[in-house]
C-alpha cells in the first residue's frame, strides 16, 4: 500500500476492492460506536476473503463478532440489534448462502419501518460477495440481486471499483434503511485504484459513466463492468463508440443516467450475469421504454446469464457473458 | 425425559394451593391485578370475535383459554423491557401497556395498530412463525451491550419450535448469553396439527437442554405458576444469568382464527376437562378469601366501559391515509416511488 498526494491534495492509497471494503468498515467502526460487524469467520479469521482482516484486533471481539453458522440467525438478531440502537454490518459469506435469511429480510428487515409507521427502523447493511468466474464450488457463485431489487423496502448497491466500494459502503452504513451490499468477488483483487485514505461517501442511487460514447449505451454493474469496458474498447477499433454506464445502485436505479445516455445514442445493450428471465435487465428495458422509446433506433438488447442455475465451475465461463457475446449484442443493435 | 420436567403448579383446578410454600407470595394486590387483567383481555377477546362476526373487523385469532399464560408472563416484566409477540398475544401486549384502540385498529387492517405507545417497547406481532425469537434475542443483546438491566421476551407457540428460527434464536441467546426469555405457550395445536404430530419429544422445555439453557414447564392455566416462574427467569436475565426457556402448557379453547373450523380436526369434547384459567382463579379467590363481589363488579364495569370506548374510538378513527401506503417504506422516498405516489394521488384527486 503506498500513500501519495494527488493533484487535489487528497491523500490516497493504491488498493484493491477488498482492501477498500476493509478500509470502509474500519472507518465506520472508528466513527460510530454503534456499528458492529457480525458474521461467520469475520473475527479471528478476518473473513474467508479477508474483508474484515485485522478489524477484530483493533475493535475487539465485542464489535467484530464471530457468530454461529446461521444466516437467518445473523440477520434476525441484527434486526433486533438495529431496532434497539445499533448499526449491524452483517456478512453473508457468499450470496448463494443468503437464502435461509430471505424470510427475515423479506418479512421483517424490509418492512418494519412501514409496519410501525416509522417508529422502528432497521439501519443494517448486509454484505454479500456474489458472482461467478472464480472457480468456486457450487452455490458460491450466485447473482441474486433481482430477488432483492423486487423486494420493496431494501436498497441494493453493487460497486465495481475500489473507490466506489469504500464510498458506497460508508454511505450504506449511514443509510437509515437496510442496504444489501453486493460485492463482486471476481473484482476483489483483480485491479487496484487510488482511493482516498479518509472518510468519503458515494451517493446511493447514482450511476456513473465509465466511458463516454456516441453510438450505443452499455448498461451494467459490478463484476461485469470490466468485461463490458473490454468489449467497448474492442468496438472502438471497429469505429463504434460505446458509452458505458455502471449503475452502482440496483435499487433505486438511477433512471436519469440511463435515459440521458440512451436519448443520446439511441441504442442500448444491458449486460448482467444473473439469469435473463426476471433479471434486473428487464427493468432497465422498461425504464428505457418509459423514458426514451421515441429515441430508439433499435430494440434494446440483453446479454445475460442463461435461465439455468449458476453452473459448476467447469461450465461457468459458458454461463457468464463474455466479451464475444457482448460484442455480438452491440453489433445486433448497431446493425439493426 | 418428561419426568425431568414436571409441570409446576401453584393452584390446582379447584383453586386450592398445591404447595403451601407459595402462600406467602400471594397477596391481595397481586390477586386482584391478575384477575383484572385476565378478565380484561378475555372480554377484549370476546368483543373482537363478536366484531369480526359482525364484519366490523377482519379475521381475528382468539386467545381464549390462554389468559393466565399471557397475563402471568406480561405482569412479570418491567417498564423498560421489550416484548416480541405473535398474532395471538394481544392479551399479553394489552397487559404490558399496548393501547386498546390501536389493538382493535390492527385487526381492522390498520398500520396504526403496530405503533406502540411512546416509550413502550412492544414490537408488532410477528405473523411469520418464530421469526420474532431472533428479534428478541437481538434486542436483548443490544440491552446487554448498552449495560442496562432490561430484558426481552419472545412469545411463540408449540408449532414455532419446528422452525429453524426457534433453534437459531435459542442458540444465539445461549452463545451470547443474552437476557432473553423464550416464552412458549403450548396450546396443543398449530392450526390443525396437534402437539404429537408437531414433535416426537414429550415436552418443549427439554429443548433447552441442547442449548445449555435453564428451562421449565409450568401449568399455563395457573396464573401464579406462570408469574412466579417468569419472575425467576426475569431475575436471572437481569442479573446476567442469560436466557430461559419457559413452556407454559395451556389449551386453545377456540379456533385458530375466526376463519378456521376446529371441528374438522379436533374431536368433539376434546379439552372439555381443561378448567378455564379465569374460573380457576375465581375458585382460588373464593377459597382463599380474596373474592369481593363489589370489587369484582366494579372491575367488570370498568373493563366493559374501557372496551366500549376503545371500539368506539376504533370505529370513529380517521380513515386510513392513502399516503401511508408510500410514506414509511423508506426514511426518504426514492424518486421512482415518489413518482408512483404522485401519479396515484393525482389519479385519486382527479376523480
Amino acid at each position: 500500500m503506498t500513500t501519495k498526494m494527488t493533484d487535489t491534495k487528497i491523500a490516497t492509497k493504491n488498493i484493491t476492492l477488498i482492501q477498500a471494503i476493509n478500509d470502509g468498515m474500519k472507518i465506520v467502526l472508528e466513527r460510530d460506536e454503534t456499528t458492529l460487524i457480525l458474521g461467520e469467520d469475520v473475527g479471528k479469521n478476518g473473513g474467508v476473503f479477508r474483508a474484515t482482516d485485522g478489524l477484530q484486533e483493533v475493535f475487539g471481539e465485542d464489535r467484530v463478532i464471530d457468530t454461529p453458522l446461521s444466516e437467518s440467525g445473523i440477520i434476525g438478531t441484527s434486526i433486533g440489534l438495529a431496532v434497539n440502537g445499533f448499526k449491524p454490518i452483517a456478512e453473508i459469506q457468499f450470496m448463494g448462502f443468503i437464502y435461509p435469511a430471505y424470510d427475515q429480510i423479506m418479512t421483517h428487515a424490509s418492512r418494519i419501518r412501514m409496519r410501525t409507521m416509522g417508529r422502528y427502523s432497521v439501519p443494517m447493511v448486509i454484505r454479500a460477495p456474489y458472482g461467478a468466474g472464480v472457480r468456486a464450488p457450487e452455490i458460491h457463485s450466485d447473482s441474486a440481486e433481482a430477488l432483492f431489487t423486487h423486494m420493496p423496502g431494501i436498497k441494493v448497491v453493487c460497486p465495481a471499483t475500489p473507490y466506489d466500494a469504500k464510498g458506497l459502503l460508508i454511505a450504506a452504513v449511514e443509510d437509515p434503511d437496510p442496504v444489501l451490499f453486493m460485492e463482486p468477488m471476481h473484482n476483489y483483487r483483480s485491479f487496484r485504484e487510488e482511493v482516498p485514505i479518509d472518510y468519503y461517501t458515494v451517493e446511493i442511487g447514482k450511476g456513473k459513466k465509465r466511458m463516454e460514447g456516441e453510438d450505443v449505451t452499455l448498461i451494467t454493474w459490478g463484476a461485469m463492468v470490466p468485461v463490458v469496458e473490454k468489449a467497448a474498447n474492442q468496438m472502438k477499433q471497429h469505429g463504434i463508440s460505446c458509452e458505458v454506464i455502471d449503475l452502482r445502485t440496483l435499487y433505486p436505479v438511477d433512471e436519469r443516467i440511463i435515459a440521458e445516455s440512451v436519448q443520446k445514442t439511441g441504442r442500448a445493450v444491458v449486460i448482467h450475469e444473473a439469469a435473463k428471465t426476471g433479471g434486473l435487465g428487464n427493468d432497465i428495458v422498461s425504464i428505457i421504454n418509459d423514458t426514451s422509446f421515441l429515441y430508439l433506433k433499435a430494440p434494446v438488447e440483453r446479454v445475460t446469464g442463461f435461465d439455468v442455475p449458476v453452473p459448476f465451475s467447469s461450465l461457468e465461463n459458458h454461463y457468464l457473458p463474455t466479451v464475444e457475446r457482448i460484442v455480438k449484442g452491440i453489433e445486433k443493435v448497431t446493425n439493426f | 425425559m418428561v419426568e425431568s420436567y414436571p409441570i409446576k403448579q401453584v393452584i390446582d383446578d379447584q383453586g386450592n394451593v398445591v404447595d403451601a410454600s407459595n402462600k406467602d407470595l400471594i397477596n391481595e394486590e397481586l390477586v386482584l391485578r391478575a384477575y383484572f387483567h385476565m378478565y380484561r383481555i378475555r372480554t377484549f377477546d370476546k368483543k373482537a370475535k363478536s366484531l369480526q362476526r359482525q364484519g366490523r373487523i377482519g379475521t381475528y385469532p382468539p386467545f381464549e383459554g390462554q389468559e393466565a399464560a399471557q397475563v402471568g408472563s406480561a405482569l412479570a416484566l418491567g417498564e423498560d423491557d421489550w416484548l416480541f409477540p405473535t398474532y395471538r398475544d394481544h392479551g399479553a401486549m394489552l397487559t404490558f401497556g399496548a393501547d386498546m384502540t390501536r389493538t382493535f385498529l390492527y385487526w381492522n387492517g390498520r398500520l396504526e395498530g403496530c405503533v406502540p405507545p411512546e416509550g413502550k417497547h412492544i414490537f408488532p406481532a410477528a405473523v411469520p412463525i418464530a421469526t420474532q425469537i431472533l428479534h428478541a434475542t437481538g434486542a436483548s443483546w443490544a440491552e446487554k451491550r448498552k449495560g442496562t438491566k432490561n430484558i426481552a421476551i419472545a412469545y411463540f407457540g408449540d408449532g414455532a419450535t419446528s422452525e429453524g428460527d426457534f433453534h437459531e434464536g435459542l442458540n444465539f441467546a445461549s452463545v451470547f448469553q443474552t437476557p432473553t426469555i423464550f416464552f412458549n405457550q403450548n396450546n396443543g395445536y398449530a392450526i390443525s396439527v396437534p402437539f404429537e404430530r408437531q414433535m416426537n419429544s414429550k415436552t418443549i422445555a427439554q429443548k433447552g437442554v441442547a442449548y445449555e439453557m435453564p428451562s421449565v414447564r409450568v401449568d399455563g392455566n395457573d396464573f401464579f405458576a406462570v408469574f412466579f416462574e417468569m419472575q425467576k427467569a426475569v431475575e436471572r436475565a437481569r442479573s446476567g444469568g442469560g436466557p430461559t426457556l419457559i413452556e407454559a402448557v395451556t389449551w386453545r379453547t377456540g379456533a385458530h382464527t375466526t376463519a378456521d373450523d376446529p371441528t374438522k380436526y379436533r374431536a368433539e369434547g376434546l379439552g372439555q376437562d381443561v378448567v378455564d384459567p379465569i374460573i380457576r382463579l375465581e375458585r382460588f379467590m373464593k377459597n382463599a378469601g380474596f373474592w369481593n363481589e363489589d370489587v369484582v363488579t366494579k372491575a367488570h364495569l370498568e373493563i366493559e366501559e374501557e372496551i366500549e370506548a376503545a371500539v368506539k374510538a376504533m370505529e370513529s378513527y380517521p380513515k386510513a391515509n392513502v399516503e401511508d401506503l408510500f410514506n414509511h417504506v423508506f426514511a426518504e422516498l426514492p424518486d421512482q416511488l415518489q413518482e408512483q405516489k404522485d401519479a396515484y394521488l393525482h389519479l385519486l384527486g382527479g376523480k
